[in-house]
């Protein structure tokens, strides 16, 4: 892995931040991969805790997927606890923020059986889509991601 | 042809994902009392509130950051409420030993600093939350009482905006407790947030 050309601090990780309507673009993506778009957020433990997961299965497949990690962190945590996180992991799968506090009108759009409760991960590609109210470990992970191919 | 697609998907997914209906309470469900311990040392049962018309119950806590950015609403709805008959009866639904932040003392140290007038109590062996199919905090559910008990009226969020109060458009437990105290059907009876997971 090469990290010369990593961030070095905060002010050079330039975060993606969107409303619903600018995240939902990432759950219905049409090219040839298989998403994995994954909820999470830096104040969630069982969330950071499978983290690495998303990440490693990025590097293995890069051919074949893209992982695409949505934050809910807090919009006044982006400096203190986000970006010192992504620099922190050298998270390299893409990220972006979810910012859009009118949750009850778009947790449904989502899944309708999603009750609010992160993480949770969408799989999906042009022929297939699932929702997982769940933490994955590794293996979970890519067997699940196995059965997209 | 975009919100076209999202309804296809919308659409698709509910009709391949099974209904799990064993989940907690629905609309209508009598809701279990309960005997738990608050940070006073006493206990708090439904039951102790003889003249109460129902109960705002928040499943909440004190290291979930959205719990924490409601603190002072629930604090809020308890003032207006309970001399209205509604009192909030909060409960901390969280593993101690997952979450030590969530303590019997830390509870009570943060109940002082924010001037809690509310029972905060603690679910402590973890038996209450999952009838009620509370998975987050915060996670609000209004009861009426009746003669059968108290029936769930409203399951889900405090308002539509956590981040800021006085952007809120949509006071959901307000309304919903204001529709009981009128006597009209609950408009809104199920809302959704995102929440940190109960921890176990």
């Amino acid at each position: 892995m090469n990290f010369s050309c990593k961030p070095e601090n905060n002010k050079s990780i330039a975060l993606e931040i969107h409303d619903f309507s600018g995240i939902e673009p990432y759950l219905n993506l049409e090219g040839d991969k298989t998403y994995v778009v994954n909820f999470w957020a830096t104040w969630c433990a069982p969330c950071v805790k499978e983290l690495p997961h998303f990440e490693a299965l990025q590097e293995k497949y890069k051919e074949e997927i893209e992982v695409i990690l949505v934050s809910l962190d807090f919009p006044h945590q982006y400096e203190s606890k986000l970006k010192p996180f992504i620099q922190k992991y050298q998270l390299q799968s893409k990220i972006v923020v979810l910012d859009d506090p009118d949750m009850n009108s778009w947790i449904p759009k989502i899944d309708p059986q999603w009750d609010g409760a992160i993480p949770i991960t969408v799989i999906y590609n042009a022929s297939k889509r699932l929702f997982y109210n769940q933490t994955f470990s590794y293996k979970e992970l890519e067997t699940e991601l196995q059965t997209f191919f | 042809m975009k919100t076209m697609l999202s309804l296809l998907v919308l659409l698709t997914t509910v009709a391949f994902t099974p209904i799990i209906s064993d989940n907690g309470y629905e609309i209508g469900d009598i809701a279990t009392d309960f005997k738990l311990k608050n940070i006073d040392g006493n206990t708090v049962s439904l039951s102790d509130y003889k003249d109460a018309k129902g109960f705002i119950v928040v499943f909440t806590c004190n290291t979930c950051p959205y719990a924490v950015a409601y603190e002072d609403r629930i604090e809020a709805l308890n003032k207006k409420y309970a001399k209205k008959g509604y009192p909030v009866i909060a409960i901390m639904p969280n593993n101690v030993r997952t979450k030590p932040g969530d303590s019997m003392e830390a509870m009570q140290q943060r109940a002082k600093e924010k001037g809690f007038t509310f029972p905060y109590v603690m679910d402590a062996d973890q038996s209450i939350y999952p009838q009620y199919g509370a998975t987050k905090t915060p996670h609000v559910y209004v009861l009426e009482s009746t003669a059968k008990g108290p029936v769930v009226q409203y399951i889900g969020a405090i308002d539509d905006n956590y981040k800021d109060a006085t952007l809120v458009k949509t006071k959901y437990v307000e309304n919903a407790v204001d529709a009981l105290l009128s006597g009209t059907p609950v408009k809104v009876t199920k809302t959704k947030a995102i929440g940190c997971s109960i921890k176990v």
